[in-house]
């Protein structure tokens, strides 16, 4: 691939501990094109939210080196952090919605943050509940809602500022197959505007929904590939296990 | 299908501050409305009451000075009350021609036999006891002790039995007891101002707490430490105005209830205690002190507690 060094993100030989425990990410080398869109997928405790976090910058690495959009993220000064996070959309897989916040308010919040007026924010959050399927419940606050709308809401929230990163932990856990299927289409379409997308997932259906998805599959917090090849998802027509691309991570950034 | 509603990077770029009501609405303002507006108002109406207390005293201690850092007493004892008729004119002829003195006054006989009444009655007795020459004289500036050495070696070379006294020294041991009031009160003053602030502090600690979970996502949603930091200056400057007005509001009422019963008393030693408009502006100024040092608590805890997280 030819994109700018700007544009991808980097990670090389990346461990994450917490305090004294064992890592539980260890030596993850791999590089995230611009406009792909991955699948990252692994048994329970295999590191996935904490790679997640990590890709969210809400954790710092505690060995190797991560670049992001042309920067180092582990020297990046505190004060450049925010306006990174901006460029980030994030569903987490509690959701995390402001309790005492309408639905409105919490898609609303990113753009508020990112100081867009009120008069201008109106609009998109509107029509973004609306095709998230929640323009009824547009001032229900969270503990009103079922866990399928709240994940909605957390999804509306993650993409409505557009994203140059969409970080997904989960995010059709809670919903009906049908609704899956939708908010898959809403993060293909993210992705077709130039959004990569990151979403950890369980469900092995959902990898054969997206056909030009990678996979990303961590075991015991390493990739199970160890040089950090990611390839397309078994085709669902397909003869199942073939690998039809691989990309070796360089040490390039 | 539809694509979804998505606005301009220009938009969501921006860099202008969350603030005003988005501000406030990250905030439920039920939550931090419990006991911090009413401790800082008790804690004002104290801080209020013990300022007014420690200026008044001060202004006291200042006004009994100021009457009696001139003033001076001069005593010549004679027994031969022709003698003492003359070297009392001396003196009063020694003391008008010092610069430093800017007024005297001979005590008439008459108010010498007031004095002595109490104890030898009145009639023959007075007359029969000889009596000292008293002058009271007022310098143009306070008397210190080399200049009161300097009138007594004046005096004393034409009238042997002079002596000059300082009326200040008389109420030196008062004074001493109004600087000690005077620092108590200081000390209440800051002792109230520093349980205020931890207070504050201690509130505004359990409302981060509570709302940990929306700062965190604040932060996580590109929220800058600043910005999160505001919000929460901003819940608590509200609280400690509405604490403010309670508690001026209060110590006001308390210190002209306790300046009236001292106006009562009509007393010449209390008549300087009063409190000027330097004194009411600076009482009026406490809540403002009280609201800076809540919003400087609260940024100070808040901002710690987000460099905790990355």
């Amino acid at each position: 691939m030819n994109e700018a060094a700007s544009d991808i993100i980097h990670f090389d030989n990346v461990g994450l501990r917490y305090g004294t425990q064992p890592e539980v990410l260890r030596d993850l080398s791999f590089t995230l094109h611009p406009g792909s869109f991955y699948f990252l997928t692994g048994a329970s405790g295999a590191g996935k939210t904490s790679l997640l976090k990590l890709l969210y910058l809400a954790q710092k690495p505690s060995r190797g080196a991560i670049r992001m959009y042309g920067n180092d993220v582990i020297t990046l000064p505190r004060e450049q952090l925010p306006q990174m996070r901006r460029r980030l959309g994030v569903v987490f897989q509690d959701f995390r919605l402001v309790n005492h916040l309408s639905a409105f308010d919490n898609v609303a919040l990113p753009l508020r943050i990112a100081g867009v007026t009120e008069a201008e924010l109106q609009t998109p959050v509107t029509d973004m509940l609306d095709w998230v399927g929640l323009s009824h419940r547009i001032d229900a606050v969270p503990a009103t809602m079922s866990g399928g709308e709240q994940q909605r809401v957390a999804i509306a929230r993650a993409v409505i500022g557009r994203p140059d990163l969409l970080v997904a932990d989960e995010p059709t856990g809670n919903v009906d197959p049908e609704m899956a299927i939708k908010l898959l289409r809403l993060f293909e379409a993210l992705n077709r505007l130039g959004t990569t997308v990151v979403v950890a997932t369980h469900d092995v259906h959902l990898l054969q929904k997206v056909p030009n998805s990678l996979i990303m599959r961590l075991d015991k917090g390493r990739l199970s590939d160890p040089t950090g090849a990611l390839r397309y998802p078994p085709r669902p027509s397909g003869p199942g296990t073939a690998t039809a691309k691989a990309t070796k991570s360089g040490g390039d950034s | 299908m539809k694509l979804p509603p998505l606005i301009g990077r220009s938009l969501n770029r921006g860099l202008a501050p969350l603030g005003g009501e988005n501000a406030a609405s990250l905030i439920p303002r039920a939550r931090l409305t419990g006991p911090v507006p009413w401790v800082l108002a008790i804690m004002i109406a104290l801080t209020v009451l013990a300022t007014a207390g420690g200026l008044a005293l001060s202004n006291l201690a200042n006004s009994a000075r100021s009457d009696l850092s001139g003033a001076l007493t001069v005593q010549i004892v004679e027994a031969d009350q022709e003698l003492l008729a003359q070297q009392s004119e001396a003196a009063q002829r020694i003391l008008t021609d010092n610069p430093a003195v800017q007024s005297l006054r001979a005590v008439p006989q008459a108010e010498l036999d007031a004095l002595l009444e109490p104890w030898l009655g009145t009639g023959n007795a007075v007359d029969s006891v000889p009596m000292p020459a008293l002058i009271d004289v007022q310098l143009r500036d306070a008397a210190d002790a080399q200049q009161i050495d300097q009138l007594q070696a004046a005096l004393a070379e034409q009238i042997p039995n002079v002596r000059v006294d300082a009326q200040s020294d008389w109420l030196r041991p008062v004074y001493s007891a109004l600087s000690a009031l005077q620092y108590l009160a200081a000390v209440l003053v800051i002792l109230l101002a520093a349980t205020s602030a931890a207070a504050v502090w201690l509130a505004v600690r359990s409302s981060f707490a509570a709302h940990r979970e929306t700062i965190e996502i604040v932060h996580l949603l590109g929220g800058r430490d600043d910005q999160i930091a505001r919000i929460f200056q901003r819940s608590v400057a509200i609280d400690a105005l509405i604490g403010g007005i309670i508690g001026l509001t209060a110590g006001l009422l308390g210190v002209m209830l306790i300046g009236s019963r001292f106006a009562g008393l009509d007393s010449g030693m209390v008549a300087g205690g009063g409190l000027g408009m330097l004194d009411w502006i600076a009482i009026a100024a406490i809540p403002f002190a009280a609201i800076l040092i809540a919003m400087l608590t609260a940024r100070l805890n808040v901002m710690a507690a987000l460099r905790r997280m990355i």
